[in-house]
């Protein structure tokens, strides 16, 4: 690549950085076996059921694995609509 | 007397298990511990030929499993060093020739003359691995600062804590400082933060490995050698001392930069 369109592009990301970032998201999957997909599937049934009791907006649901240590979590952040209240 | 069982294990071939097992178990063997070392890979043994033991064998683990010798004579004496053996595995036997019942009854039967067993583990997570990790007191997973071996470790330290023999410790082998510097290999740091065990030593890539493994004299005998060095202090450790990580910059640490002060000074 020539150095002007180097300048325009920045400096290529260090292979390392790249390594770290790929493996994270790998062991993550590896060590839960839930696939991306799977995950996917949960949220989409999570939203059902709790759709069910209150308010929610899909959109805003955020469910993701978290890692601490060697420890694995399953951490779910799930707003109500504002003036969400139980439908009965 | 009551040896403590080490299984040095890693997933991935190739990382450096059994130059591991050998460094580790003549560095002991120097420091007047009984030692002895088992090739736990039937089928492709290599111990042997790492040691440079090659030449002595008679019989192997699987003929005393199976009771064609006593245990004595499977046991290979390292003449180099006071107290190091070595149990050979067999060549034209698969895994299957041993079950885990029998790595522990054999460990059973060495642990009172010896002050450590080392376990050569295959590669992989089937038989060979279950055989090596039953009479573990503790695992060592040898990685290389790259994707596949870290994976592939993290799996062996997922499958030895659901076994109850963790936490397991970690050697990161092969490292290049070099690379590390310029952001091209991944550092330990990084390695320690993926995988999140204790870090027991840190071997740097050295070509004397190579050749001193062409000569069958595992590279702690030689006294120059960085890699025989991080093997040594490892033993250490697992001696129970405190011995501080080496310095893997020490090229470009104080001393030299004053050195090349001076050769610049002098031209």
């Amino acid at each position: 690549m020539s150095s002007w369109l180097d300048k325009l592009l920045g400096p290529k990301p260090k292979s390392a950085g790249q390594a770290k970032d790929r493996l994270k998201l790998v062991l993550i999957h590896d060590r839960t076996d839930l696939t991306p997909g799977n995950l996917e599937k949960m949220k989409n049934e999570l939203i059902e059921v709790i759709s069910r009791y209150v308010d929610i907006d899909p959109a805003e649901v955020h469910i993701q694995m978290a890692q601490e240590g060697r420890e694995q979590r399953l951490v779910a952040d799930i707003p109500l609509r504002a003036g969400a209240q139980r439908r009965r | 007397m009551s040896a403590t069982v080490i299984t040095i294990s890693s997933g991935k071939g190739g990382v450096g298990k059994t130059t591991t097992t050998a460094n580790l178990a003549v560095a002991l063997a120097l420091n007047n511990q009984k030692v002895v070392c088992i090739d736990g890979d039937i089928g492709l043994r290599n111990l042997d030929v790492v040691m440079g033991l090659e030449n002595r064998i008679v019989y192997d683990v699987v003929d005393v499993v199976e009771g064609r010798c006593r245990l004595r004579q499977a046991m290979i004496r390292d003449k180099r060093v006071p107290d190091l053996y070595l149990i050979p595995a067999a060549q034209t036997r698969d895994k299957s020739a041993i079950s885990p019942s029998d790595m522990v009854r054999l460990c059973d039967d060495l642990r009172a003359e010896f002050d450590w067993i080392l376990i050569d583990c295959p590669a992989g997570i089937e038989r060979g691995f279950r055989n090596a990790l039953a009479p573990a007191d503790m695992v060592i997973v040898v990685t290389n600062p790259e994707v596949s071996a870290v994976r592939d470790a993290d799996r062996i330290i997922g499958l030895v804590d659901a076994e109850e023999k963790g936490p397991a410790r970690l050697i990161i082998n092969r490292l290049n400082p070099s690379m590390v510097k310029r952001g091209d290999m991944l550092t330990p740091d990084d390695v320690l933060e993926l995988l999140a065990i204790e870090l027991i030593g840190i071997v740097p890539e050295d070509e004397n490995v190579i050749m001193s493994t062409n000569r069958g004299q595992p590279v702690v005998f030689d006294g120059k050698s960085r890699a025989g060095q991080a093997y040594k202090n490892i033993a250490g450790r697992l001696r129970g001392e405190k011995v501080p990580f080496m310095d893997l910059e020490e090229k470009d640490g104080f001393l030299h930069r004053i050195s090349r002060l001076f050769k610049s000074g002098g031209d």
